[in-house]
């Protein structure tokens, strides 16, 4: 930290210097008015409304509302609303197969691209490319590839003599076939890790070299622990977006087959926006908002025992 | 770091290998919306169309009125980058430049939306918007980006403007400069590249935004090229030619977007990765 006396303040200081304060401090909200404004008419407002919603019966076609407490909740874990539990199922699964694939894959694929090999902007372009994709041209392409008939996927499984399978539409692999698709999308995962590791000063490597470890001990020893920093950060962001995962659903199997894809904001959209129930939605909101914060939450308390920070604790 | 040849080797081999299972999907678009529907079923696949159908792009474009979609979108597009560029630089000077009591406090708990799902949010928004008046109309999709771009982008941004040198500024005051003459005349022109990341950022997630259009849109002649594409699916569905064809139309901008700014997308995706 810099210390807060201006250069060039003459003698009397200490008025000056309240007089620069409350400047400064005119200025600091002005400047950051758009900003903050912002935060409380799109964020914070709406949140605290959706909560106030969510403990009403608050339905577009119907004329009163009134407050109901915490019946939306109840309701919701009364089980009653098989929907619910299906989605949450569905979910859970998904963020379980996505984020472990998601951040091993990157990371290969990043040490793949962090060696000393040439064309490496070639490579790294290539990779980055289908993440820039809109969600709805990325959909229609994979389900083009997908399709059971005649997408080049199952023509290559039969033409090799492999077994093929129904992908989205079929009740078994149709989340893992979904993962799948998402993976394409994987390139900004793995720049982030570029930069983790291409941060590893030199010299650990060479000390390595000098004891006679393989790279099975650099790995290990030296490129893990030296990119838990990136790890945990990819891991968070892919948590979260895992769990709100809409456009997927939406667009490749409109939550099916059997609400097999069910996943749990398709369902808020459509309980909110097809069923009109936006206090009941309201509550599914604040489900997934509690599940998210506690799963961040719980990487964040793991972190202490996994990730390690140059110089000691985290910054 | 220095490698054997045998390893190297099999790096090449395999980061070929990665590299074609991500093209292929790419090859595939297109050589599909350039085939006649009978040489596309063929078994096995054929690469090269023959002949070439580019008639399978004025088919798709002028079966839905893409027209006015890509408009739509454009004017969806260049409204939020004013909005955000404008917005967030000026929200990112006074997070970062100006040094004012609380103003960290302020900062952190914005910062923590981020990691607020959009679902919460959603619903009391919608019923504003609709409230309002603006149901059907681009505003919901809009006035946000006019109240500080996304706190993303403002990240972004601060990050950058720290690490520009203080006696810029301090250069400035002496010459009798005020804050707006430091953020126009010294910070934005020294940040150029990081607005430039910010503005490709904000281009590719309004032009693929698909929810927002989708929940405050519903008269086709307001929809965006990414509804359009929805729908026109929901029509065509078995026409794999056309949706191809449609499909390469709507990916085609976000591509030269990224080839031309490529440094400046990779660059914006370290600076936010590396603070992790």
């Amino acid at each position: 930290m810099q210390t807060n006396i201006p250069m060039n303040a003459p003698v009397p200081v200490r008025r000056k210097a309240g007089v620069r304060e409350r400047k400064a401090l005119f200025y600091g909200l002005l400047f950051t008015a758009p900003a903050v404004l912002g935060f409380i008419l799109f964020t914070a407002g709406p949140m605290i409304a959706s909560f106030v919603l969510s403990l009403t019966d608050y339905n577009v076609f119907k004329e009163s509302v009134s407050f109901i407490g915490f019946d939306n909740y109840a309701r919701l874990f009364s089980g009653q609303d098989e929907s619910f539990y299906r989605s949450l199922g569905v979910t859970f699964y998904f963020v379980v197969l996505r984020v472990p694939a998601c951040i091993i894959i990157s990371f290969i694929i990043a040490l793949l691209l962090n060696m000393n090999i040439k064309a490496r902007a070639l490579f790294r372009t290539i990779i980055y490319l289908p993440s820039i994709v809109p969600a709805v041209a990325s959909a229609m392409i994979w389900m083009w590839l997908l399709n059971p008939d005649l997408g080049l996927i199952n023509m290559m499984l039969k033409w090799l003599h492999l077994p093929t399978s129904d992908w989205i539409f079929s009740e078994k692999s149709v989340i893992p076939s979904i993962v799948l698709t998402t993976l394409w999308g994987i390139g900004g995962t793995v720049i982030i890790f570029l930069a983790g590791l291409s941060g590893i000063p030199k010299q650990y490597y060479e000390a390595v070299d000098v004891d006679g470890g393989g790279w099975y001990h650099k790995l290990r020893h030296i490129t893990i622990p030296m990119v838990t920093p990136t790890i945990f950060f990819n891991a968070v962001m892919t948590i979260i977006s895992s769990f709100q995962v809409f456009n997927e659903a939406y667009i490749l199997t409109q939550g099916g087959p059997n609400d097999k894809s069910l996943f749990f904001v398709f369902y808020l959209w459509r309980t909110a926006f097809r069923d009109t129930e936006m206090g009941y939605a309201s509550a599914l909101a604040w489900v997934l908002f509690v599940i998210i914060l506690a799963f961040t939450f719980l990487v964040f308390r793991s972190s202490k025992s996994w990730v390690h920070y140059e110089g000691g604790g985290p910054s | 770091m220095r490698e054997s040849r045998l390893k190297l080797g099999a790096g090449y081999v395999a980061l070929g290998v990665i590299s074609l299972l991500f093209i292929i999907p790419f090859i595939w678009l297109i050589r599909s919306s350039l085939m006649d529907l009978s040489q596309i079923f063929v078994m096995p696949p054929e690469w090269i169309p023959h002949p070439f159908h580019w008639d399978n792009y004025k088919r798709a474009l002028t079966s839905l009125p893409f027209g006015t979609y890509f408009v739509n979108t454009l004017v969806i597009v260049a409204s939020v980058l004013i909005g955000t560029v404008l917005t967030s630089t000026i929200s990112a000077f006074g997070f970062s430049r100006i040094r004012w009591k609380g103003r960290d406090a302020v900062f952190a708990v914005l910062l923590s939306s981020m990691m607020l799902p959009g679902a919460v949010t959603l619903i009391p928004s919608f019923l504003g918007w609709k409230e309002l008046g603006f149901y059907d109309t681009y505003y919901p999709l809009i006035v946000p980006s006019f109240f500080g771009g996304g706190i993303f982008n403002i990240f972004l941004l601060r990050q950058f403007y720290m690490g520009i040198p203080k006696d810029f500024d301090e250069a400035a005051v002496v010459d009798g400069a005020g804050y707006f003459q430091i953020y126009w005349r010294i910070i934005l022109p020294l940040s150029r590249s990081a607005v430039i990341v910010v503005a490709l950022f904000t281009f590719l997630g309004t032009w693929n935004d698909f929810m927002g259009p989708l929940i405050y849109l519903k008269s086709d002649s307001r929809f965006t090229l990414a509804l359009g594409l929805q729908m026109f699916q929901g029509s065509y569905s078995a026409q794999w030619d056309l949706l191809m064809a449609a499909s390469a139309v709507v990916i085609l901008p976000c591509v030269v977007i990224f080839l031309l700014g490529q440094r400046y997308f990779l660059e914006g995706i370290t600076l936010t990765g590396l603070k992790g």
